[in-house]
């Protein structure tokens, strides 16, 4: 009988040491960013890029508002509602104390400063594969941003959602850095890679989940229904996005469509980030799109 | 020598610059003529509710659905009649080729909607008589077009 | 006599356009709705290709898209959108209900829209840059009711 209990207790503690071991956030090293030099000029790009804006301003904003990062949008899903967080500089509502280091860890690794997982609707699946020195350049350049001393509001997530500590197997199953579309790219069709797969995050709404809410990397932009939500993200690999390479490019300039439709939804709030890009990279965009496998 | 001036020719008309009815795809262009349509018929709808009695009559109802309809009919629709929207080509329309090919007889039949939807802009508020007065001139100028160029059911 | 058989004639030309759409909820309204949006969309067609390029400029063809849209863009559609006509009531539809909310500023976005194809009508005749310039706008506006009322399309 003893050694019926003494095996249970040890079973039990090397099923939690498992779980601890996959779950446990990893940070980078305090070293990871030693020698990276910030340029905050460059990080504005970053900026427009990532989409920062698109989730932690206010939906309506316009020109400078969209620079006040206050958080307070609400993102449905089947796990519960979450709410963009305040990001602004300042030191007690928003990220204004963040080291460098912390806004690596959060947008590489999903984890915070306090070293909780975050939930991944903050796409860091996506901005797992962005460089180092991006996400210097980006910290440099939110620190230029206006504070904003709105507090948070707590995410609207029930059990057994709301256990932080699960995100870990969640980022065990799903977190992958490795580029989807690879092959011979040309230079703009590799930008464009970076932009859509990494920076952009292009995928975090137009690749279908399966029911853990990983995306499904065999099927990468191939849309789907809005979980919990109404109305479907639209395929955009070349199966059903038959525009041209300039098409695109003026979609994500002005978001007109090429039957003069416009960008609704949130994709209209993507619309006035990559405004902001450079015309290269929104040709470097359009470049990898038709290069993404065809999915129907 | 006159094939390669006939290709140049054909080459020619083929970069030439784009027309408006070109940028549209043929059923897009026919849910904006339905749309279209549909829209005047929804604004007649409760003008001929009010003439016929079966709702009472309200000036102020009236003359809004009368003046949206005279806006409607003085929109120009001429980009909506273009080939390839013809029934016979798209099950859905019901449009007869002609429509499309005598065009100043369409110009003409739009006009007459035209006077017959001002004239009841200006009764439909009045009173329910000169209402009633109107209706046959609008409902003549419906018929009008639907007669010579709509299939028949 | 007369006007009985008129009224007849016009409610049977109103009905026969909607015969076929009759089934589901609000789809007269929704797919009059939508035609209008493609209406609008064929003008806008006309202004963006010489805004891009695409299609020579032409004073008078612009003007004419111009005049279009706003005439297209001022008629009173209230009676296309009933409340409850949203994506929930009919999937043909890509309305969010929100936009029947108090206060969703529906009054304000489709404010901006005529403003903005006012001025696209006073600047289309006057010359490429005059469009170009305007083209910006028109598309703020038209994605200020699209970004907030439309679940996700393209």
């Amino acid at each position: 009988m003893r050694k019926l209990l003494t095996a249970l207790l040890l079973l039990a503690a090397l099923a939690l040491g498992a779980f601890w071991a996959v779950t446990r956030p990893r940070p980078l090293a305090a070293d990871a960013l030693a020698g990276l030099v910030p340029d905050a000029a460059h990080g504005e790009q970053v900026f427009w890029a990532g989409g920062c804006a698109a989730c932690h301003a206010d939906a309506e904003a316009k020109g400078d508002q969209k620079l006040i990062l206050a958080g307070g949008q609400r993102f449905a899903s089947p796990f519960g509602t979450f709410v963009a967080p305040n990001i602004s500089n300042d030191p007690n509502a928003g990220i204004g104390a963040w080291s460098d280091l912390d806004l690596a860890n959060a947008m590489v690794r999903g984890v915070s400063p306090e070293g909780e997982h975050y939930y991944p609707v903050f796409p860091y699946a996506s901005y797992a594969k962005a460089t180092l020195q991006d996400i210097v350049d980006l910290r440099a350049y939110l620190a230029t941003l206006p504070a904003d001393p709105t507090p948070s509001a707590p995410h609207e997530v029930g059990f057994p959602f709301n256990i932080r500590l699960s995100l870990g197997g969640w980022k065990f199953l799903f977190l992958d850095d490795g580029w989807v579309v690879t092959g011979d790219l040309t230079p703009a069709e590799t930008r464009g890679r970076y932009l859509a797969e990494a920076l952009g995050h292009c995928g975090e709404c137009h690749t279908p989940r399966g029911t853990l809410g990983g995306m499904d990397r065999g099927r990468w932009f191939a849309g789907g229904p809005v979980p919990g939500g109404k109305g479907n993200f639209p395929n955009i690999t070349p199966a059903k996005l038959t525009w041209s390479e300039a098409d695109i490019v003026e979609y994500l300039t002005s978001g007109f469509t090429p039957d003069y439709d416009s960008a609704g939804g949130h994709m209209a709030l993507v619309v006035e980030n990559t405004a902001h890009l450079p015309a290269g990279d929104r040709a470097a965009i359009a470049a990898y799109l038709k290069k993404v496998p065809p999915a129907e | 020598m006159r094939n390669v001036l006939s290709l140049i020719a054909a080459a020619m008309l083929a970069c030439g610059p784009a027309l408006a009815e070109d940028l549209a795809d043929p059923e897009e262009i026919l849910t904006a003529r339905h749309g279209y349509m549909l829209m005047m018929a929804m604004n007649l709808a409760p003008l001929g509710a009010m003439a016929k009695g079966e709702v009472p009559y309200d000036a102020v109802a009236a003359g809004r659905a009368a003046s949206s309809l005279a806006a409607l009919a003085s929109v120009d629709s001429s980009m909506l009649w273009v080939p390839g929207t013809e029934n016979g080509v798209l099950d859905d329309s019901s449009a007869l080729p002609e429509i499309i090919s005598n065009a100043d007889d369409r110009a003409v039949k739009f006009a007459a909607l035209k006077t017959a939807s001002d004239a009841m802009a200006t009764a439909a508020g009045t009173d329910l008589a000169s209402l009633q007065g109107a209706m046959k001139g609008v409902g003549e100028a419906c018929s009008g077009c639907h007669k010579p160029y709509r299939k028949s059911e | 006599m007369k006007k009985f058989l008129a009224g007849l004639t016009v409610a049977a030309i109103a009905l026969a356009g909607a015969a076929t759409a009759q089934d589901a909820p609000f789809a007269r309204e929704i797919k009059a709705r939508q035609g209008i949006m493609v209406y609008r969309s064929i003008q806008l067609g006309v202004l963006g290709g010489m805004a891009k390029g695409e299609i020579e400029y032409d004073a008078e063809a612009a003007q004419k898209a111009a005049d279009n849209l706003a005439a297209a863009v001022t008629i009173d559609a209230s009676m296309l959108w009933p409340m409850g006509s949203d994506n929930s009531a009919n999937p043909a539809s890509t309305a969010l209900a929100k936009m029947w909310e108090d206060g969703a500023g529906i009054g304000d976005k489709a404010r901006a829209m005529n403003e903005a194809a006012t001025a696209m009508q006073a600047a289309a005749g006057t010359g490429l840059d005059g469009l170009k310039t305007a083209m910006g706008p028109l598309g703020e506006a038209c994605s200020g009711c699209h970004k907030a009322f439309r679940v996700p399309t393209n």
